[in-house]
Protein backbone atom coordinates (compact mmCIF):
# COMPACT_ATOMS: atom_id res chain seq x y z
CA UNK A 1 0.00 0.00 0.00
CA UNK A 2 1.27 3.58 -1.27
CA UNK A 3 2.21 5.94 1.74
CA UNK A 4 -0.63 8.36 0.30
CA UNK A 5 -3.26 5.79 0.40
CA UNK A 6 -2.64 5.05 4.07
CA UNK A 7 -2.81 8.23 5.22
CA UNK A 8 -6.24 8.74 3.17
CA UNK A 9 -7.63 5.63 5.37
CA UNK A 10 -6.13 6.93 8.42
CA UNK A 11 -7.61 10.68 7.82
CA UNK A 12 -11.15 9.13 7.03
CA UNK A 13 -11.65 6.79 9.81
CA UNK A 14 -10.15 9.10 12.26
CA UNK A 15 -13.07 11.26 11.01
CA UNK A 16 -15.83 8.66 11.42
CA UNK A 17 -14.30 7.61 14.99
CA UNK A 18 -14.32 11.35 16.28
CA UNK A 19 -17.81 11.65 14.63
CA UNK A 20 -18.95 8.27 16.92
CA UNK A 21 -17.10 9.76 19.87
CA UNK A 22 -19.10 13.06 19.61
CA UNK A 23 -22.27 11.26 19.50
CA UNK A 24 -21.93 8.68 22.30
CA UNK A 25 -20.62 11.46 24.39
CA UNK A 26 -22.73 14.21 23.36
CA UNK A 27 -20.04 16.47 22.20
CA UNK A 28 -22.25 19.35 20.07
CA UNK A 29 -18.86 20.30 17.54
CA UNK A 30 -19.01 16.52 16.78
CA UNK A 31 -22.54 16.00 16.24
CA UNK A 32 -22.78 19.38 14.18
CA UNK A 33 -19.68 18.41 11.80
CA UNK A 34 -21.92 14.98 11.92
CA UNK A 35 -24.98 16.73 10.82
CA UNK A 36 -23.17 18.63 7.64
CA UNK A 37 -21.45 15.38 6.54
CA UNK A 38 -25.13 13.45 6.77
CA UNK A 39 -26.99 16.66 4.73
CA UNK A 40 -24.13 16.26 1.93
CA UNK A 41 -24.16 12.61 1.47
CA UNK A 42 -27.64 12.52 1.18
CA UNK A 43 -28.16 15.29 -1.50
CA UNK A 44 -24.97 13.42 -3.02
CA UNK A 45 -26.91 10.20 -3.46
CA UNK A 46 -29.81 11.37 -4.97
CA UNK A 47 -27.70 12.82 -7.94
CA UNK A 48 -24.78 11.05 -7.96
CA UNK A 49 -25.39 7.23 -9.29
CA UNK A 50 -28.32 9.17 -12.32
CA UNK A 51 -25.38 11.40 -13.76
CA UNK A 52 -22.76 8.40 -13.45
CA UNK A 53 -25.33 6.18 -15.17
CA UNK A 54 -25.80 8.76 -18.00
CA UNK A 55 -22.19 9.59 -18.51
CA UNK A 56 -21.20 5.79 -18.73
CA UNK A 57 -23.87 5.28 -21.33
CA UNK A 58 -23.10 8.72 -23.47
CA UNK A 59 -19.16 6.90 -23.45
CA UNK A 60 -20.58 3.29 -24.33
CA UNK A 61 -22.83 4.96 -27.72
CA UNK A 62 -20.24 7.69 -29.02
CA UNK A 63 -18.41 6.48 -31.36
CA UNK A 64 -15.24 8.44 -30.93
CA UNK A 65 -13.17 7.12 -34.07
CA UNK A 66 -15.98 8.42 -36.24
CA UNK A 67 -15.42 11.92 -35.23
CA UNK A 68 -11.52 12.20 -35.39
CA UNK A 69 -12.18 10.96 -38.88
CA UNK A 70 -14.23 13.91 -40.10
CA UNK A 71 -12.30 16.60 -37.74
CA UNK A 72 -8.88 15.23 -39.75
CA UNK A 73 -10.98 16.38 -42.77
CA UNK A 74 -12.38 19.21 -42.38
CA UNK A 75 -10.77 22.65 -42.75
CA UNK A 76 -12.37 26.18 -43.02
CA UNK A 77 -15.33 27.10 -40.30
CA UNK A 78 -15.99 23.53 -40.67
CA UNK A 79 -12.62 22.92 -38.43
CA UNK A 80 -13.93 24.83 -35.60
CA UNK A 81 -17.24 22.89 -35.72
CA UNK A 82 -15.44 19.57 -35.22
CA UNK A 83 -12.54 21.14 -32.47
CA UNK A 84 -15.92 21.09 -30.38
CA UNK A 85 -17.59 18.18 -31.22
CA UNK A 86 -13.87 16.57 -31.07
CA UNK A 87 -13.11 18.48 -27.32
CA UNK A 88 -17.08 17.28 -25.90
CA UNK A 89 -16.64 14.03 -26.72
CA UNK A 90 -12.73 13.78 -24.98
CA UNK A 91 -12.80 12.03 -21.70
CA UNK A 92 -9.82 13.64 -20.07
CA UNK A 93 -9.45 17.47 -18.83
CA UNK A 94 -6.84 19.49 -19.87
CA UNK A 95 -3.83 16.58 -19.38
CA UNK A 96 -5.44 15.38 -22.36
CA UNK A 97 -6.22 18.00 -23.63
CA UNK A 98 -2.21 19.53 -24.40
CA UNK A 99 -0.65 16.48 -25.54
CA UNK A 100 -3.25 15.87 -28.16
CA UNK A 101 -3.49 19.52 -29.32
CA UNK A 102 0.15 19.76 -29.89
CA UNK A 103 0.07 16.38 -31.95
CA UNK A 104 -2.45 18.00 -33.93
CA UNK A 105 -0.56 21.26 -34.29
CA UNK A 106 2.90 19.22 -35.33
CA UNK A 107 0.69 17.75 -38.37
CA UNK A 108 -0.34 20.97 -39.56
CA UNK A 109 -3.79 21.95 -38.19
CA UNK A 110 -4.60 25.59 -37.57
CA UNK A 111 -3.54 27.42 -34.39
CA UNK A 112 -7.02 28.71 -34.29
CA UNK A 113 -8.34 25.38 -34.44
CA UNK A 114 -6.38 23.70 -31.93
CA UNK A 115 -6.85 27.08 -29.23
CA UNK A 116 -10.49 26.09 -30.09
CA UNK A 117 -9.71 22.17 -29.12
CA UNK A 118 -8.47 23.32 -26.17
CA UNK A 119 -10.56 25.71 -24.29
CA UNK A 120 -13.55 23.74 -25.11
CA UNK A 121 -12.38 20.79 -23.98
CA UNK A 122 -12.35 22.34 -20.53
CA UNK A 123 -15.59 24.11 -21.01
CA UNK A 124 -18.00 21.83 -23.52
CA UNK A 125 -17.09 18.14 -22.50
CA UNK A 126 -20.12 16.38 -22.49
CA UNK A 127 -20.05 14.65 -19.29
CA UNK A 128 -18.79 16.87 -17.56
CA UNK A 129 -21.60 19.02 -18.60
CA UNK A 130 -23.95 16.44 -17.62
CA UNK A 131 -22.38 16.66 -14.06
CA UNK A 132 -22.56 19.93 -14.17
CA UNK A 133 -26.38 20.03 -14.99
CA UNK A 134 -27.43 17.43 -12.81
CA UNK A 135 -25.84 19.67 -9.89
CA UNK A 136 -26.40 23.25 -10.64
CA UNK A 137 -29.25 23.05 -13.16
CA UNK A 138 -29.59 22.85 -16.65
CA UNK A 139 -30.43 26.28 -16.68
CA UNK A 140 -27.04 26.90 -15.50
CA UNK A 141 -25.09 24.68 -17.83
CA UNK A 142 -27.10 26.19 -20.85
CA UNK A 143 -26.49 29.33 -20.16
CA UNK A 144 -22.84 28.73 -19.71
CA UNK A 145 -22.57 26.77 -23.03
CA UNK A 146 -23.85 29.07 -24.82
CA UNK A 147 -21.92 31.60 -23.73
CA UNK A 148 -18.46 30.00 -23.58
CA UNK A 149 -18.83 28.55 -27.23
CA UNK A 150 -18.73 31.87 -29.44
CA UNK A 151 -16.43 33.25 -26.53
CA UNK A 152 -13.50 30.55 -27.39
CA UNK A 153 -13.97 30.39 -30.80
CA UNK A 154 -13.40 34.24 -31.13
CA UNK A 155 -10.89 34.02 -28.43
CA UNK A 156 -9.29 31.61 -30.29
CA UNK A 157 -9.17 33.40 -34.06
CA UNK A 158 -7.65 36.47 -32.21
CA UNK A 159 -5.02 34.76 -30.23
CA UNK A 160 -4.40 32.47 -33.60
CA UNK A 161 -3.56 36.14 -35.73
CA UNK A 162 -1.81 37.52 -32.34
CA UNK A 163 0.32 34.61 -33.16
CA UNK A 164 0.59 33.78 -36.38
CA UNK A 165 4.07 33.27 -38.07
CA UNK A 166 5.34 33.94 -34.39
CA UNK A 167 5.03 30.42 -33.13
CA UNK A 168 7.84 27.51 -33.14
CA UNK A 169 6.04 24.13 -31.73
CA UNK A 170 8.44 22.55 -29.33
CA UNK A 171 9.28 19.15 -30.72
CA UNK B 1 -33.80 17.13 -10.05
CA UNK B 2 -37.16 15.50 -11.33
CA UNK B 3 -35.94 17.00 -15.15
CA UNK B 4 -32.67 14.51 -14.28
CA UNK B 5 -34.76 11.45 -13.47
CA UNK B 6 -37.61 12.34 -15.94
CA UNK B 7 -34.64 12.84 -18.97
CA UNK B 8 -32.16 9.61 -17.26
CA UNK B 9 -35.06 7.62 -17.00
CA UNK B 10 -35.89 8.50 -20.84
CA UNK B 11 -32.32 7.65 -21.90
CA UNK B 12 -32.21 4.48 -20.34
CA UNK B 13 -35.11 3.21 -21.73
CA UNK B 14 -34.01 4.33 -25.05
CA UNK B 15 -30.45 2.36 -24.59
CA UNK B 16 -32.03 -0.66 -23.40
CA UNK B 17 -34.36 -0.97 -26.50
CA UNK B 18 -31.51 0.11 -29.44
CA UNK B 19 -29.19 -3.14 -27.34
CA UNK B 20 -29.29 -4.11 -23.94
CA UNK B 21 -25.90 -5.30 -24.23
CA UNK B 22 -24.52 -1.68 -24.44
CA UNK B 23 -26.62 -0.22 -21.85
CA UNK B 24 -25.17 -2.78 -19.33
CA UNK B 25 -22.07 -1.62 -20.56
CA UNK B 26 -22.77 1.58 -19.89
CA UNK B 27 -23.50 0.74 -16.42
CA UNK B 28 -21.01 -1.16 -16.20
CA UNK B 29 -18.63 2.21 -16.95
CA UNK B 30 -20.71 4.25 -14.54
CA UNK B 31 -19.89 1.91 -11.80
CA UNK B 32 -16.09 1.67 -12.57
CA UNK B 33 -15.93 6.05 -12.83
CA UNK B 34 -18.08 6.15 -9.56
CA UNK B 35 -16.03 3.78 -7.43
CA UNK B 36 -12.55 5.87 -8.81
CA UNK B 37 -13.81 8.91 -7.66
CA UNK B 38 -15.42 7.71 -4.09
CA UNK B 39 -12.47 8.13 -2.23
CA UNK B 40 -11.50 11.89 -3.19
CA UNK B 41 -15.21 12.45 -3.06
CA UNK B 42 -15.54 11.25 0.83
CA UNK B 43 -12.52 13.12 1.59
CA UNK B 44 -13.78 16.50 -0.01
CA UNK B 45 -17.02 15.68 2.17
CA UNK B 46 -15.64 15.47 5.00
CA UNK B 47 -13.48 18.79 4.50
CA UNK B 48 -16.24 20.73 3.76
CA UNK B 49 -18.29 19.61 6.19
CA UNK B 50 -15.15 20.63 8.91
CA UNK B 51 -14.77 23.95 7.22
CA UNK B 52 -18.34 24.62 6.85
CA UNK B 53 -18.78 24.10 10.62
CA UNK B 54 -15.56 26.51 11.23
CA UNK B 55 -16.63 29.51 9.04
CA UNK B 56 -20.35 30.29 9.66
CA UNK B 57 -23.32 30.57 6.93
CA UNK B 58 -23.01 34.82 7.81
CA UNK B 59 -19.32 35.02 6.93
CA UNK B 60 -19.93 33.01 3.68
CA UNK B 61 -22.97 34.82 2.37
CA UNK B 62 -21.54 37.91 3.45
CA UNK B 63 -18.07 37.32 1.11
CA UNK B 64 -19.47 35.03 -1.45
CA UNK B 65 -23.29 35.66 -1.45
CA UNK B 66 -25.42 37.99 -3.55
CA UNK B 67 -24.72 40.95 -1.76
CA UNK B 68 -21.14 41.24 -3.08
CA UNK B 69 -20.86 39.93 -6.41
CA UNK B 70 -17.67 41.81 -6.79
CA UNK B 71 -15.50 40.02 -3.87
CA UNK B 72 -17.55 36.64 -4.53
CA UNK B 73 -16.12 36.51 -8.20
CA UNK B 74 -13.05 37.52 -7.78
CA UNK B 75 -12.17 34.88 -4.67
CA UNK B 76 -13.98 32.25 -6.73
CA UNK B 77 -12.30 32.85 -9.67
CA UNK B 78 -8.70 32.88 -7.67
CA UNK B 79 -9.48 30.12 -6.15
CA UNK B 80 -10.42 28.33 -9.84
CA UNK B 81 -7.67 29.48 -11.32
CA UNK B 82 -4.79 28.21 -8.66
CA UNK B 83 -6.56 24.99 -7.75
CA UNK B 84 -6.77 21.17 -9.70
CA UNK B 85 -9.92 19.86 -8.33
CA UNK B 86 -12.10 17.43 -10.91
CA UNK B 87 -15.06 18.32 -12.19
CA UNK B 88 -16.59 15.08 -10.52
CA UNK B 89 -15.55 16.81 -6.99
CA UNK B 90 -16.02 20.71 -7.92
CA UNK B 91 -19.44 20.48 -8.96
CA UNK B 92 -21.44 18.59 -5.90
CA UNK B 93 -19.00 21.08 -3.56
CA UNK B 94 -20.79 23.81 -5.53
CA UNK B 95 -24.14 22.70 -5.03
CA UNK B 96 -23.37 22.76 -1.18
CA UNK B 97 -22.23 26.24 -1.39
CA UNK B 98 -25.01 27.51 -3.18
CA UNK B 99 -27.04 26.09 -0.72
CA UNK B 100 -25.63 28.08 1.66
CA UNK B 101 -25.69 31.16 0.47
CA UNK B 102 -23.00 31.65 -2.05
CA UNK B 103 -24.14 33.39 -5.69
CA UNK B 104 -23.95 31.10 -8.96
CA UNK B 105 -21.73 34.43 -10.07
CA UNK B 106 -19.32 33.24 -7.68
CA UNK B 107 -19.64 29.92 -8.45
CA UNK B 108 -19.48 30.48 -12.10
CA UNK B 109 -16.40 32.32 -11.51
CA UNK B 110 -15.00 29.57 -9.59
CA UNK B 111 -16.00 26.37 -11.98
CA UNK B 112 -15.05 27.96 -15.33
CA UNK B 113 -11.63 29.57 -14.26
CA UNK B 114 -11.50 25.89 -12.73
CA UNK B 115 -11.54 24.62 -16.07
CA UNK B 116 -9.96 26.87 -17.77
CA UNK B 117 -7.17 28.90 -16.38
CA UNK B 118 -4.84 26.59 -15.06
CA UNK B 119 -1.75 28.25 -13.01
CA UNK B 120 -0.85 25.15 -11.83
CA UNK B 121 -0.28 23.16 -15.05
CA UNK B 122 1.03 26.37 -16.89
CA UNK B 123 4.31 24.72 -17.01
CA UNK B 124 3.20 21.49 -18.65
CA UNK B 125 1.54 23.93 -20.76
CA UNK B 126 4.73 26.04 -21.74
CA UNK B 127 6.28 23.00 -22.91
CA UNK B 128 4.04 21.95 -25.73
CA UNK B 129 3.08 25.92 -26.66
CA UNK B 130 5.95 27.93 -25.46
CA UNK B 131 5.39 30.76 -22.21
CA UNK B 132 4.20 33.58 -24.62
CA UNK B 133 1.24 31.51 -26.40
CA UNK B 134 0.36 30.15 -22.56
CA UNK B 135 0.28 33.23 -20.40
CA UNK B 136 -1.77 35.22 -23.61
CA UNK B 137 -4.41 31.98 -23.67
CA UNK B 138 -4.48 31.76 -19.58
CA UNK B 139 -5.25 35.82 -19.30
CA UNK B 140 -7.91 35.70 -22.63
CA UNK B 141 -9.54 32.62 -20.36
CA UNK B 142 -9.69 34.36 -17.37
CA UNK B 143 -11.46 37.24 -19.23
CA UNK B 144 -14.09 34.72 -20.43
CA UNK B 145 -14.58 33.38 -17.28
CA UNK B 146 -15.45 36.54 -15.80
CA UNK B 147 -17.64 37.13 -18.70
CA UNK B 148 -19.32 34.08 -18.50
CA UNK B 149 -20.19 34.86 -14.43
CA UNK B 150 -21.34 38.07 -15.49
CA UNK B 151 -23.82 36.64 -18.02
CA UNK B 152 -24.86 33.82 -15.31
CA UNK B 153 -25.40 36.71 -13.17
CA UNK B 154 -27.89 38.59 -14.91
CA UNK B 155 -29.45 35.06 -15.64
CA UNK B 156 -30.42 34.31 -12.42
CA UNK B 157 -31.45 38.02 -11.74
CA UNK B 158 -28.12 38.43 -9.12
CA UNK B 159 -26.41 41.39 -11.21
CA UNK B 160 -28.75 43.79 -12.49
CA UNK B 161 -27.70 46.50 -15.00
Amino acid sequence: MSKDKIINIVLIAGYFIFLLFSYITDFRIGIEIGGNFIDFVKSMLTILPIAFILIGLFEVWIDRKTVEKYFGHASGYRGYFWAIVLSSTTVGGAYVAFPVAHALFKKGAKLSIILTYIGSSALTRIPMTIFEASFLGLKFSIIRLLVSIPLVIFSSIFIGRLFKNKIRVNP
Amino acid sequence: MTYLYIFAIFIIILSFVKSREKTYKGFKVAWKKLKKILPSFTKMLIAVSVILYLIPESVISKYLGGSNLFTGTLLGSIFGSITILPGFVAFPLSSVLIDKGVSYTAVASFTTTLMLVGIITFPVEKEYFGWKLSLTRNLVSYLICIIISIIIGIFYGELII
